[in-house]
């Protein structure tokens, strides 16, 4: 594994513009120092991987790159304020707690990087995953997961992109829905919107999308 | 009579033969390899002074160490000595036996430091730009493949390998723990060691 991290100017640059518009130049604390970012970076790099490429390990960490950077920091702000939570014995909320600032240069940098897709949902499931993806089950009331994700799984904006996601931990979103969104019960997001879907699908349709999707650029 | 003695004789020959060769196709070491490790990591693989407990450890992470250690890319000259004669095989078959030996925990930590040890566990120390262990190592340290349980390791044997990291030896891991260690205080590393030395 190559462990020499890339430096983008990207996010810098980001910083640099909204220090000088909204004022945040008084502030002295990491988020404003190239070196704070850069610091952040690889603390997002020792869970989601160097190219944010996710891991599979005792927990499934998804993969970040690519991601929308509207998802990015939209769930980064979600963890902050504890509308979600995974429920288990990691404090999610105090790990992903970062500024306002560095939520955005940090979605910025991870949404550039583009490792290829892992590959790693069992093959014999994606063409049954492929047609759930693209057309939905009109008997079971689940909608074709392309009207909002678009047909090549991509997102946009606040809706994620699902393509080359890691196939344990799609599984593990769609099978948890409620129990990680919504945690904060008046003052929803927009996750509300996949909860009747998560409800309507069982664990074999999950799995075969959960499939298609890891394979996808 | 003196036809038949033989006879028996091969016939135990050939069996202890190939029990020894199922046994070993089965994954067990030799008798040979057990005992080799057991001088210092404990009879029961319990581990003992600076030798890890390698009972219950994660079989992929025990052989990608052995391998680590002939290598010389992890620092541990007594390994290193230990390793000489590494082959695959033995490495495999070695890991294969002590992962399925119940672990004990080594409950050996300051029971005072438990409750920060937990905290740094499950949360890390984002302002000091510190992953949380449990997102890799699991919510029970079990750890996974190639990640290694930590769950019940001496209090010395954890603090020792987090001071070793954080004093930039083995800084060739090929894992984020030399860059996380870096960042640990010498407290932070005690209360960590003392919290996971007690998690079954």
């Amino acid at each position: 594994m190559n462990y020499i991290g890339t430096r983008s100017a990207m996010p810098t640059a980001i910083l640099a513009i909204l220090f000088s518009t909204t004022g945040f130049a008084a502030s002295t604390n990491m988020a404003t120092t190239s070196k704070g970012l850069q610091a952040k970076m690889a603390y997002c790099q020792d869970c989601h991987g160097l190219s944010g490429q996710g891991y599979s390990g005792v927990l499934p960490i998804p993969r970040i790159a690519t991601q929308t950077t509207a998802y990015i920091a939209n769930q980064l702000l979600d963890f902050s304020e504890s509308r979600r939570d995974s429920n288990v014995s990691v404090d999610m909320p105090k790990i992903h707690s970062v500024s306002p600032a560095m939520r955005v240069a940090l979605a910025s940098h991870f949404s550039g990087l583009n490792p290829k897709p892992p590959g790693d949902g069992p093959k014999n499931l994606v063409n049954t995953g492929k047609k759930i993806y693209e057309e939905g089950i009109p008997e079971a009331n689940v909608p074709a997961c392309s009207g909002c994700h678009g047909p090549k799984a991509r997102g946009e904006g606040k809706i994620p992109r699902l393509a080359g996601q890691l196939y344990p931990y799609t599984v593990k979103e769609l099978g948890n829905w409620i129990k990680e969104r919504r945690q904060h019960s008046t003052n929803e997001d927009t996750s509300a919107v996949m909860t009747p879907v998560a409800h309507s699908l069982n664990q074999t349709k999950i799995a075969a999308v959960a499939a298609y999707l890891s394979y996808l650029k | 009579m003196k036809t038949i003695r033989p006879k028996i004789t091969a016939r135990v020959l050939l069996s202890l033969a190939f029990f020894c060769s199922m046994s070993a196709l089965a994954g067990n070491p030799t008798a040979v390899e057990r005992q080799y490790c057991s001088w210092c990591h404990g009879v029961s693989g319990q581990g003992y002074a600076s030798a890890p407990r390698l009972a219950g450890q994660r079989k992929q992470y025990i052989e990608n160490q052995l391998q680590r250690f002939h290598e010389h890319t992890r620092v541990g000259s007594m390994m290193w000595g230990a390793t000489v004669a590494f082959s695959v095989k033995s490495a495999h078959d070695i890991a294969l036996y002590f992962s399925a030996i119940s672990p004990k925990a080594a409950n050996d930590g300051d029971k005072a430091l438990v409750g920060r040890g937990r905290a740094i566990y499950r949360g890390g120390i984002p302002a000091s730009n510190i992953a949380a262990c449990a997102a890799c190592h699991g919510p029970d340290a079990e750890g996974a493949g190639e990640i290694p349980r930590l769950g019940g390791l001496s209090y010395d044997y954890l603090n020792a390998r987090l001071e070793q990291w954080h004093h930039r030896h083995d800084a060739a891991a090929p894992s984020p723990m030399p860059r996380v260690a870096l960042q640990l205080t010498p407290d932070e590393i005690k209360a960590l060691a003392s919290y996971l030395s007690f998690v079954k």
